[in-house]
């Protein structure tokens, strides 16, 4: 168990991975009931944004230049996408039973991937992504990646300012009040329109921010590394409550915990050895996300709602 | 709107049956030719041609077209023209298996090179033993795609008499780097990992056995799934159990970035792989590669003097895609199935036979001649008669060799 302490780090890094993709499950579905499964794509779509940003700078740009354009170049790719998609794929169904956006969704995602793996140069294997170069940090036993800092530097700071936009603006009220009652806010003079529109653009640009931090950590974007983490995400905005924006944080960081740790230590569990290991980290997440909804259905940091008249 | 979706059905209807006849048409001609001063015959390509791995796939289709036009540029089988089909498995079993329908259906189809997994493989061997379609795989490493199940226990039968390989089998290449590792580089104790797939578990599973075998420590297990690429609690493991190397079975997708994140993580280990991580690729996804090994099949196709001729054509020819691990051993295949098919027309008095493709199957095992990758000639399994190996280094950002030689034992 010496490893603890780096498993727990590498945890939590990944967890922090997760929660920045899930706050776009979260808080779309917190104002309109949508699970946004394009969500993933929008992620993907941010790195591939991020990355043309990185081949079109000159070689030998210095990383303290090219990430922050990266940066923008992936969140205005991502931003783009996702309004565009509210916009012409989900707005026109906002009436419209539930389950037609949702299938709409999960179409988009398949036309987001294709049209990248179509389209984007040798986008057909993975591309290789920029590394921050340098040994990694050691803190007493525990080592952090050069690559990991900005992603450890970047999700508190994506919270802090989420928190306080929610919190303390015009905007950020009018997203709550459309999120508790749609119907009453538009009355109060909410342009509602506007607000689902901010809901998409942020989740996109948390996501963006994500696909940067995964570029950097794998040194690697292909079309379709959005699926697996877009589920992963989607399960960490079930585990911490969906529609609540910290319990989406705190959902990615539990789920991350739990894979790390599963990876390490269930197979030393006596009689468990054939259930441990990377290759089970999977299962022991959705055991965690399915006993957290057995006995707090509304997941960690969820209210229960009562049914919208 | 009701007039417009009703032009959209019927233009895609007409669209559909002109595509249907144009089929049929191609059909006709193919069996109006057949009788013909000159018959054009169809070598189908099987292989991943998009994705992750189609590095190797472009690899393996581009030295079959090199391969055909060569044959027909020297009218290798007189009054035989060649001509490829190249389908695309994206790696995955079920494409490949609907591809190999496809080709059987095809009746200009009278060979296919392919696949590049040997996972595909398994879904494809019963559909081309039944319609006698010989299948020759460049890089199929599974060996009980030869020898059955029960190859393990000292059992070998052959399951499939129109499958072949010019790639020597896991039960070769995962104990060769057993002992390069513990009697060469002297690594005591591995860490063994392996992605679950047919080939990715075989090589380890061979690789386990032979190093024990040898008094190697394995000092831990791990499995991962191929679409993973974050690995760093498995990186912090390896990094924990004093391993002095890892031995990974599977592909070069999922084995870059594990061999860059153990690095990251501290453990200056080499990785190890086969054939599958022995890819530009590799080396490309992963800064840190330097110092990790891989075994492959046979002798570096550079170090050969048969294969300079290959090497120079491959280049003249102007292929996008480098002609990889792979491309030797594919146009190995290819031209024995040429061989076969020019055994055949011999055999019938200078004209291909009304149903060519039985005798093909009964050529190509007997078929001996000098490819670019050595002798190409199989065994009564359908597996090469060739049994080099060699363990390539990563050195300057290139796959250098180490160490070439003929497995024994």
């Amino acid at each position: 168990m010496h490893d603890l302490p780096q498993q727990l780090a590498n945890g939590l890094i990944l967890g922090a991975l997760y929660g920045l993709v899930a706050i776009g499950y979260t808080m779309v579905y917190g104002i309109v009931q949508l699970i946004n499964f394009a969500h993933g794509e929008i992620f993907m779509v941010g790195g591939f944004g991020a990355l043309t940003a990185y081949l079109a700078l000159p070689g030998g740009t210095t990383l303290w230049l090219a990430i922050p354009l990266m940066l923008i170049a992936g969140i205005l790719v991502s931003t783009l996408v996702a309004v565009g998609a509210e916009r012409f794929a989900y707005r026109p169904l906002r009436s419209a039973p539930r389950l037609a956006p949702l299938i709409t969704a999960i179409g988009l995602s398949i036309v987001l991937q294709q049209l990248v793996f179509s389209f984007y140069p040798d986008a057909k294997k993975a591309r290789v992504f920029p590394k921050i170069p340098g040994d990694p940090f050691e803190l007493a036993s525990v080592t952090i990646q050069r690559s990991d800092i900005f992603l450890i530097i970047a999700a508190p700071i994506c919270m802090l300012i989420l928190g306080w936009f929610v919190a303390r603006t015009r905007s950020g009220r009018a997203m709550q009040a459309t999120s508790q009652d749609p119907d009453t806010a538009k009355l109060m003079g909410i342009d509602t329109d506007r607000v689902i529109v901010m809901a998409f653009a942020i989740g996109a640009a948390f996501a963006a921010v994500a696909a940067v931090a995964y570029g950097l950590r794998t040194g690697q974007v292909d079309f379709r590394m959005g699926f697996i983490l877009g589920l992963k995400a989607f399960t960490a905005a079930v585990l911490g409550g969906i529609g609540n924006i910290y319990g989406a944080m705190l959902g990615g960081l539990a789920l991350g915990l739990a894979e790390g740790l599963a990876t390490a230590y269930v197979q030393h569990i006596p009689g468990m050895h054939l259930f441990g290991g990377g290759a089970w980290k999977d299962v022991w997440a959705f055991v965690l996300l399915i006993v957290v909804l057995l006995v707090r259905p509304q997941g960690l940091l969820g209210e229960r709602v009562a049914d919208r008249a | 709107m009701r007039h417009r979706s009703a032009l959209v059905v019927s233009i895609a209807v007409i669209g559909a049956l002109s595509l249907s006849a144009c089929g049929s048409r191609d059909e006709k001609k193919a069996g109006d030719t057949a009788g013909g001063a000159s018959t054009t015959v169809t070598i189908g390509v099987d292989a991943p041609l998009t994705g992750d791995l189609s590095a190797l796939g472009l690899g393996i289709k581009n030295s079959v077209d090199l391969a055909i036009k060569q044959a027909n540029e020297k009218n290798e089988v007189p009054g035989v023209k060649f001509q490829i089909k190249a389908l695309d498995d994206t790696a995955k079993p079920a494409p490949g298996q609907q591809n190999a329908t496809q080709l059987v259906a095809d009746n200009s189809v009278i060979g296919v090179v392919g696949p590049l997994n040997s996972s595909v493989a398994q879904s494809m061997q019963q559909i081309f033993n039944d319609a006698n379609l010989v299948e020759i795989s460049p890089a199929n490493t599974g060996v009980a795609l030869t020898q059955g199940e029960k190859w393990a226990t000292g059992t070998k039968a052959r399951p499939f008499k129109s499958y072949f390989r010019t790639a020597t089998t896991d039960a070769v290449q995962g104990p060769f780097a057993a002992q390069y590792l513990f009697k060469d580089a002297k690594k005591t104790k591995v860490f063994l990992i392996d992605d679950q797939k047919t080939y990715g578990a075989g090589l380890a599973a061979t690789f386990k056995g032979e190093y024990t075998k040898l008094g190697g420590t394995i000092v831990g297990e791990e499995h991962v799934n191929p679409d993973d690429r974050d690995f760093s609690a498995i990186a912090t493991k390896v990094k924990a159990s004093g391993a002095e190397a890892v031995y990974y079975g599977g592909e070069y997708p999922a084995a870059g970035p594990l061999s860059l994140q153990l690095k990251d993580a501290g453990a200056n280990i080499p990785l190890m792989g086969g054939d599958g991580i022995q890819s530009g690729d590799f080396i490309k996804l992963n800064p840190k590669s330097q110092g990790d090994l891989a075994t492959a099949v046979g002798l570096p196709v550079e170090a050969l003097p048969t294969a300079a001729k290959f090497i120079a054509d491959y280049k003249a020819a102007g292929y996008k895609d480098a002609y990889e691990t792979y491309g030797g051993y594919s146009y190995d295949s290819a031209w024995a199935i040429i061989q076969g098919v020019k055994a055949v027309v011999a055999a019938n008095g200078g004209k291909l036979p009304e149903k060519p493709r039985e005798k093909v199957v009964e050529a190509v095992q007997k078929i001996s001649f000098d490819g670019v990758t050595g002798k190409v000639s199989f065994d009564e399994f359908g597996d090469t008669t060739n049994k080099q190996l060699t363990v390539y280094a990563v050195k300057d950002g290139k796959w250098a060799v180490e160490k070439s030689g003929t497995f024994a034992g």
